[in-house]
């Protein structure tokens, strides 16, 4: 069965699709209501975040679009030091998508969801013409979680001098997994896509100083980190011989003259924790579901003089410095 | 050579105290290597490592560009081309916003796709942007040749297509004081370092053919500091060049192509420097011939880069109207572009 405009219409095959599909793998007390507005009990103070998932293709090793929707916008309310408790779905879907492709990736997205703890409260489904040969499926979520305020802010105005910074395993694998897909290229390269909940809560229950935490996406690390550098007015230091890189994505990265510190990830994340924490954060994260390869791989210099540049530096298994700077372009492949 | 003690060599290129000397690497490939490993931050202030014309999409005159955003824009047409080459403006476009214009243009990975798209859709002609060195002309042969066992007519090439030995000369006469050159690695591979031995003997100037990973640049460059003010040749990547190269390789760019002239971004045209197709297979050509225009955006200071005359930070555009987001010149695009390497690892 292929999805249909009538699918979009409103009328019965809209319920037939909602009831057979989205509400079979949603169950919850909240959403089985399918008011206009779910009505959820709150927090004094809720952090509230929405972003929409386009990939081609919906399913890759490691993971699909549905998986991908519910982890990306969990991660981020995680950042930000809340716990995520809430999403929603709103599910674009193109006219020829086969139904059961869809049902996959919908069973998916609750599992993961079940996973992350997150209940998905409300969607909406919209049926759109086929734009291009492979019919598509744009998913957006929105979050909420809610805000400890007896716990100390995080940020990336936050770092202090002297933090160690950890990230929470290997560089580049969600990038490397769809762009090898993509080229048809075969290796067992799989996408890191997965909600960080374990390791985030595991740091909080045990006290660690979070200055600040990020989920390396989109611009890998060195974006990520330049951020940093720049909000805290400081100076980051990394070694190269610390970053962790699978071995089958640094070979194919160098196949295609890709640099993993501008990789997208979907399951990494960056922290700054005080100094004095680090190895305690870092056995925490380790012995956490998705953490396994965490490490600490550089650390944050402050700037006395308020017009200094603030650099990340690189200190390369060579023996050099080299300066990350911020990413550009589409990380294109060399020419030769 | 390999095996000396590494640190040793770094400790005395770090306080190498000498005359100054002047290194070119003549590849984008070492260029990059030598960013990503920090080694500029490894030597001593005595020792200059500059860029020489060896990243192909810098080189590339825009009427090659041009010639490609008017073939794109035609119906019958699609141009196939490396990520590096999309965003390169030309006269008025790079081939990225003729494909926002509704060009049919597609990026791809390997140039041999242009067979498998052009078998699949015999109502197009596929054209691949064939630009490169002797390194890259062996894969456009091969694709011709599966053209032409396949009986393909719907597969062309444009061509622009450099060989390093005649821009090397032209450096030298016309650059600014090179002490020695870390011979492309790629191109020897293919060429055989021999063809390194025959100009280092006309320029009285030392080459040694290098890999790239860091280590094996800092021995080259050690080893250049040594071999100073004496001609000579040091094959420091014997793994995979040897002195006559890929003679396979060479055969089948022999049977496709000739030698001719070509126009170099900034330099101008080259007596001997490039290869064309052979009249034999002129029904290949997409119109490589005779595309020597080159248009300089004012203020751009691409042509005393590629030589070496002065540093890519020294440029009054660089890092200011000129980035890799806004480029105007190819040299700020390409990540094996001195300008590009400057830029993001902070080079000075």
């Amino acid at each position: 069965m292929k999805i249909t405009m009538a699918h979009g219409s409103g009328g019965e095959s809209t319920s037939a699709l909602i009831k057979d599909v989205f509400s079979k793998y949603f169950k919850n007390e909240i959403l089985d209501k399918l008011e206009d507005s779910a009505v959820v009990s709150g927090s004094s103070k809720i952090a509230v975040t929405t972003d929409s998932f386009v990939v081609t293709p919906l399913v890759f090793p490691g993971g699909d679009i549905g998986r991908l929707s519910v982890c990306g916008t969990v991660n981020d309310i995680l950042m930000s030091g809340a716990t995520p408790k809430y999403i929603t779905c709103g599910a674009v879907l193109e006219e020829g998508l086969d139904i059961d492709l869809l049902d996959k990736i919908i069973a998916s997205m609750a599992e993961t969801a079940k996973e992350a703890g997150v209940i998905i409260v409300t969607g909406d489904t919209k049926v759109i013409e086929n734009r291009g040969a492979e019919p598509g499926l744009i998913i957006n979520t929105s979050g909420i979680g809610f805000i400890d305020e007896t716990k100390e802010s995080v940020g990336p105005y936050n770092l202090k001098d002297g933090d160690k910074l950890i990230i929470t395993g290997n560089l580049g694998d969600h990038h490397a997994a769809i762009l090898g897909c993509r080229m048809g290229i075969e290796n067992n390269i799989k996408s890191d896509c997965a909600p960080l909940g374990d390791f985030v809560g595991k740091l909080k229950d045990a006290d660690i100083r979070v200055h600040a935490m990020r989920d390396v996406t989109r611009g890998g690390l060195g974006t990520v980190l330049n951020e940093f550098a720049s909000a805290s007015c400081c100076n980051i230091e990394l070694s190269e011989e610390a970053l962790p890189v699978e071995p089958s994505v640094k070979e194919f990265c160098g196949l295609l003259g890709l640099d993993p510190m501008y990789m997208g990830n979907e399951g990494k994340a960056i922290i700054s924790v005080h100094k004095d924490d680090a190895e305690r954060a870092l056995s925490l994260i380790k012995s956490a579901k998705y953490g396994e390869n965490a490490a600490i791989i550089g650390e944050v210099i402050k700037n006395n003089k308020p017009d200094a540049d603030n650099n990340v530096i690189l200190n390369t298994k060579l023996g050099g410095k080299r300066i990350i700077g911020l990413m550009y372009g589409e990380g294109l492949p060399r020419i030769c | 050579m390999i095996g000396a003690d590494i640190n040793a060599i770094a400790e005395q290129l770090k306080n190498y105290d000498g005359e100054e000397v002047r290194i070119m690497e003549v590849c984008g490939t070492h260029t990059a290597s030598i960013s990503e490993n920090g080694i500029p931050s490894m030597l001593s202030p005595k020792i200059k490592l500059i860029s020489g014309p060896g990243c192909p999409v810098c080189v590339t005159v825009t009427a090659v560009i041009d010639k490609l955003v008017e073939l794109s824009m035609r119906e019958d047409t699609v141009v196939l081309t490396f990520g590096d080459l999309i965003r390169v403006k030309g006269t008025n476009k790079s081939l990225a916003d003729a494909k926002a214009d509704g060009a049919h243009v597609k990026m791809v990975y390997s140039p041999m796709e242009t067979v498998t798209m052009a078998e699949k859709d015999p109502d197009h002609t596929y054209v691949f942007a064939a630009i490169g060195f002797e390194t890259t002309a062996p894969v456009y042969a091969n694709v011709l040749n599966e053209a032409v066992n396949k009986g393909l007519d719907n597969v062309k090439l444009l061509t622009s297509l450099k060989t390093m030995p005649q821009v090397i000369r032209w450096v030298v006469n016309n650059g600014g004081g090179i002490d020695g050159f870390i011979a492309p690695g790629h191109v020897a591979a293919i060429t055989g370092s021999d063809i390194f031995k025959a100009l280092s003997e006309e320029l009285g100037l030392p080459f040694v053919v290098s890999g790239f990973e860091g280590e094996q640049l800092l021995l080259t460059i050690y080893a250049l500091l040594r071999m100073k003010g004496n001609k000579g040749i040091k094959n420091l990547y014997k793994s995979v060049v040897t002195s006559e190269g890929n003679i396979k390789a060479k055969e089948m760019v022999d049977k496709y192509f000739e030698p001719s002239d070509a126009s170099w971004r900034g330099m101008g045209k080259i007596q001997g420097s490039g290869l064309v197709l052979r009249k034999e297979y002129e029904k290949f050509d997409a119109g490589s011939r005779d595309l020597d225009e080159d248009h300089m955006p004012p203020g751009c200071s691409c042509a005393s880069v590629l030589v070496g005359k002065i540093k890519p930070s020294d440029c009054p555009m660089f890092g200011k109207m000129c980035t890799p987001d806004n480029a105007h010149g190819a040299c700020m695009v390409s990540t094996e572009g001195s300008c590009y390497n400057y830029f993001v690892s902070g080079r000075k």
